[in-house]
């Protein structure tokens, strides 16, 4: 039944277009988050049914057992966050931070970025995937920015800029795999499409290949945010709104692993090729340990949390890079588990924010006790995201990790050290925040506890017991990715 | 093909990275938005030939947009933004003239002695206007490090922008090249509306980058 695939498909593509063309027209902002969350949920469902429905690829769009993972895993976040941004916004809108127009604006970006995400992963063409980021990456400048605020336009801008040069540099690494291609399958779309690419890349001329995936590497790894190209994510994390940083963490960071995991593919498929593990590793460690470290000197809540995702996102770089089938199995497990971990601290982080009426750590103190559900919620997605068992977060590191000692030792202990300097620095700054006396002022807040709560419950579930079926899907895509 | 094909391509691209050179020492905002402007004109006309020698007439668009565009458009927006922003002043360059000059072939050494060997088994034609696509995308990185102020790194972007269509279009039979043409005239057409915004609002004091570097985000 290919059929039902076919219009899952086009259901979760259209649904987030219509309502952004809807989104921008409709006034008042009850109605609009309304629409917004609905609008994720469709397209959720829609993703939720493509599990199961495969539609036969087409030239521009297709699904397998890869990109599905992704698919849902963003269009799940996706749906969580509206809801959460829901509750936010309205705090927003009377706090008077964003005003109604800016509202409308905003709505029709959220659909916009999750249209153009949705696009991007289940693209088949390697063109068509790059035009999906770059639509994606303009929405969220544009929401980084919305506060209008001097840091906000400088966040934007440095964001901008950089995730611009690397979206250019991306293009001439696509060029480059086109050119590569060409002679061998022939002029035109098939020379771009993931399938042909992957069946034929053992006849490519390897040092091409290599030329193109440096290119692709420097210019997705922009966007995945792995040092040293990672100066715009801080900012644009902490400057934007908080619904912004969780789908920034949660799903934009994946988008732009995804594609650097199909070239991956494509290289794997030429036994001539250099192998790109190496390259991943490096990068990864770096940016575990650089974090790592960064994480000491952060004064910002939200910008710590940023820094913590330039850690996990090295981490899950890293596990690719060694690659086979269990630092695969581990990398995948890891990326969602971070995601719906890193979403829910965002959650929390959003309203807490509101709460204290600043972002400064210094500012904040005894949250357990003024907002006991907000302060013991982030406590839950800390604990979570430090890896403490049993939460899943502890298994897919654990998984990463003895799976690198099982074959690398050497390469463990970087990788050890930067998890456990990263793990001292969150938790000397989360009892600052959390225990203690309480600091500064606080407001009530009207948050909507649901996205976070059933997020961490989730991650609790994956540490505690995995369903077999979740497991032989993951271990399937392992095994494709090589 | 006849070689009068292969010498008029040669002779376009080499022109757009000769060009690329005038504009690295181009030290007023104006000269720099002219010259960058020829630079559209002569990417116009390098796409153009293209069409007309790979008979791909859906090649016309992608130069017409570079034309229109970029050679006429995105000049005459960011003079009138210029001249509302006052800051006709001298564009600073970091490290002189002389240096980045020096760098600049360097860069063009680089790209031509990693592009030649690589690409032996790509076609002759696409194998040099690859070379100097190259060339001219390093070159607009090379603009973007060296300037300061906003205005002449979007210059500087372009630039290489410029240097992807190049590039594109010389691979033979790429499809979406005019999708790809128009995603980045949105791109650009965004930043420029941005500067502007931002100088509207009045909360931008300076376009001079230097001052971001101010802002970690961090500061007590």
């Amino acid at each position: 039944m290919s059929g039902l695939g076919a219009y899952a498909l086009a259901g979760m593509l259209l649904i987030p277009l219509v309502f952004a063309a809807l989104l921008a027209l409709s006034p008042g902002y009850r109605l609009s988050a309304r629409l917004n969350v609905l609008a994720s949920g469709g397209a959720f469902l829609c993703a939720l049914a493509l599990i199961q429905q495969r539609p036969a690829p087409s030239d521009y769009l297709f699904v397998d057992d890869l990109n599905v993972v992704f698919l849902v895993l963003n269009t799940f976040i996706g749906f969580t966050t509206s809801i959460f941004s829901a509750s936010y916004i309205r705090h927003e809108l009377e706090t008077g931070r964003l005003t109604p127009i800016y509202l409308r604006f905003y709505h029709a970006m959220y659909q916009l970025m999750l249209f153009g995400m949705s696009l991007a992963l289940s693209a088949q063409n390697v063109g068509l995937m790059w035009v999906a980021v770059e639509l994606a990456t303009l929405t969220t400048v544009v929401m980084v920015g919305i506060y209008r605020t001097h840091e906000a336009i400088e966040a934007a801008w440095k964001y901008f800029i950089l995730g611009s040069v690397g979206i250019a540099l991306a293009l001439f690494g696509t060029i480059l795999v086109y050119l590569a291609a060409q002679p061998v399958i022939g002029e035109g779309l098939n020379a771009m499409s993931w399938l042909q690419l992957v069946a034929h890349a053992n006849r490519f001329d390897p040092a091409l290949l290599n030329l193109a995936f440096v290119f692709l590497l420097l210019g997705y790894g922009t966007k995945v945010g792995l040092a040293p190209l990672h100066a715009w994510l801080p900012d644009a994390h902490a400057e934007g709104p908080t619904p912004i940083s969780a789908v920034l963490s949660g799903l934009l960071l994946n988008v732009a692993l995804y594609a650097i995991l199909r070239f991956k593919v494509v290289m794997a498929a030429n036994d001539r090729a250099l192998t790109p593990g190496p390259l991943l590793i490096t990068m990864g460690l770096v940016s575990v340990l650089f974090a790592a470290f960064m994480l000491y000197r952060r004064r910002d809540i939200k910008r710590m949390f940023a820094y913590s995702s330039i850690e996990h996102m090295g981490i899950i770089a890293f596990a690719f890079g060694m690659g086979g089938p269990l630092a695969n199995f581990a990398g995948l497990l890891h990326m969602t588990m971070h995601s719906l971990t890193k979403s829910a601290i965002f959650f929390a982080v959003g309203h807490v924010a509101q709460a204290k009426g600043t972002q400064k750590l210094s500012e904040m103190g005894g949250l357990t006790v003024t907002h006991p559900a907000l302060g013991w919620g982030l406590v839950l997605g800390v604990v979570a995201i430090l890896g403490v068992p049993p939460m899943g977060v502890f298994m897919s590191e654990f998984l990463v990790v003895s799976s690198t000692f099982a074959r690398q030792p050497l390469l463990a202990i970087p990788l050890v050290l930067g998890l456990l300097i990263a793990f001292g620095a969150l938790i000397l700054r989360m009892q600052q925040v959390v225990f203690g006396e309480p600091k500064g002022v606080s407001h009530p807040v009207q948050a909507s506890y649901l996205p976070m709560i059933v997020h961490l419950a989730l991650v609790l579930i994956a540490g505690v017991y995995l369903p077999p079926a979740v497991v032989a899907w993951f271990q399937n895509v392992a095994k494709a990715l090589g | 093909m006849s070689s009068l094909d292969f010498d008029v391509a040669h002779l376009l691209s080499g022109l757009m990275v000769l060009v690329c050179f005038l504009m690295l020492y181009q030290d007023r905002l104006y000269s720099l938005l002219n010259t960058f402007a020829l630079h559209a004109v002569v990417l116009a006309l390098a796409v153009a030939w293209q069409a007309y020698i790979q008979a791909a007439p859906h090649l016309y668009v992608t130069a017409a947009i570079a034309l229109l565009f970029k050679g006429g458009f995105i000049p005459i927006a960011l003079h009138r933004l210029i001249r509302r922003m006052e800051i006709h002043r001298e564009v600073e360059i970091v490290g002189g003239v002389g240096v980045t000059m020096l760098f600049g072939l360097a860069l063009v050494a680089l790209s031509i002695s990693v592009m030649l060997p690589v690409t032996s088994s790509a076609g002759t034609l696409a194998r040099e206007d690859l070379a100097f696509a190259l060339s001219v995308v390093l070159l607009g990185l090379l603009m973007m490090i060296t300037r300061r102020n906003a205005v002449s790194q979007v210059v500087g972007f372009m630039t290489l922008e410029n240097g992807l269509v190049l590039a594109a279009t010389g691979a033979k039979g790429m499809p979406l090249v005019v999708e790809i043409s128009v995603a980045f005239s949105i791109l650009i057409a965004f930043i420029v509306i941005g500067i502007f915004l931002f100088r509207i609002r009045e909360r931008f004091d300076t376009v001079d980058v230097s001052a971001l570097d101010t802002f970690r985000g961090d500061r007590q």
